[in-house]
């Protein structure tokens, strides 16, 4: 059997979903995080399985290749992921220095 | 062989990242998740990615991860008692997750404007068949192609990329100084004396 490009699109849809489940289900900050960084990964993985299969011909001489800017894209995601998430980990001890705790529960003073 | 190892690595990366959201202990949680990522690099070695897998385990799997352990040891995060199981979260979660998935079949099921299966691929070192045209050697070497398109077509985007690792970098220590507790009189003393411990420690151990 051979793999195409909707293979790898649904692994990387399962994997999504599996993120996204975990951003709603759990109560642990970090663990949160983690499934955002998920997301991201899955979204990278869409770009870089769209540059292999994506081609087209430039010209009679050179004739079909990949598209290399997904994976200029990728490389731009995992820079600000990398940036996001030194902020965010900033942010989540910040936080804990305040309120002496990480669960999702007990940080309601925004809550109306 | 690819087939193997393409199912392979994405049960590995799948069954990785529902034990991420599964497991009680986030120590337990964040190694799954590096795992996970391990498995991610291998698909893309498999779409041809080389230089994008280096990345993503120098970057992903080695830096964050690590900063994500050291922030789980730094809180001494305890493992959660239970996993809350809500009932309606649990179910619109689920339902949320199958209304995405089943998007997606829709959209699985089109092929895109510009799309070539696999074998038309000639510019590719894999299918190189001896009637194939040689390609350009030009477009063998991704990390000679990103690099190209980087420094030429994106020059803007990864300038501006720099300045927000700068942003980042400055935001962090703003975010994480603490007030500086006032000292008292002894730590001075012990602070300025050279036989006491080197100032760098003291100012991490603070």
């Amino acid at each position: 059997m051979e793999i195409t490009l909707n293979h790898y699109l649904a692994v990387a849809a399962v994997f999504f979903v599996i993120g996204l489940m975990g951003v709603i289900m759990r109560r642990n900050l970090l663990i949160i995080y983690m499934s955002l960084e998920m997301m991201l990964q899955a979204a990278n993985l869409t770009f870089v399985a769209f540059s292999r299969f994506y081609s087209y011909p430039e010209s009679p001489s050179r004739p079909y290749f990949n598209h290399i800017d997904g994976q200029v894209f990728v490389f731009f995601v995992i820079t600000v992921a990398a940036a996001e998430v030194a902020v965010g980990l900033a942010l989540i001890v910040a936080l804990y220095r305040l309120k002496e705790t990480t669960q999702v529960q007990n940080l309601t003073t925004l809550k109306f | 062989m690819d087939t193997l190892f393409f199912w392979f690595f994405s049960l590995v990366m799948i069954v990785c990242g529902l034990s991420v959201i599964l497991n009680r202990n986030p120590v337990a949680s964040a190694l799954c998740f590096a795992f996970s990522l391990v498995s991610m690099a291998a698909l893309f070695i498999m779409l041809d990615a080389y230089f994008l897998a280096a990345v993503q385990i120098l970057v992903t799997a080695g830096g964050v991860m690590v900063l994500f352990l050291f922030i789980i040891m730094l809180l001494n995060v305890e493992a959660a008692e239970s996993i809350p199981r809500q009932k309606i979260w649990m179910g619109l979660t689920l339902g949320l997750a199958l209304i995405f998935i089943y998007l997606v079949s829709l959209t699985l099921n089109a092929t895109p404007r510009g799309f070539v299966p696999q074998n038309a691929l000639a510019g590719e070192s894999r299918s190189l068949e001896p009637g194939a045209p040689t390609p350009p050697a030009d477009l063998l070497d991704d990390t000679q192609r990103i690099g190209n398109r980087l420094f030429t077509h994106f020059v803007a985007p990864f300038e501006i990329t720099s300045l927000l690792l700068l942003v980042a970098t400055i935001g962090v220590v703003v975010i994480c100084k603490q007030d500086e507790p006032r000292r008292s009189p002894h730590e001075e003393i012990s602070r300025e004396a050279p036989s006491a411990r080197p100032e760098k420690e003291t100012t991490l151990t603070r």
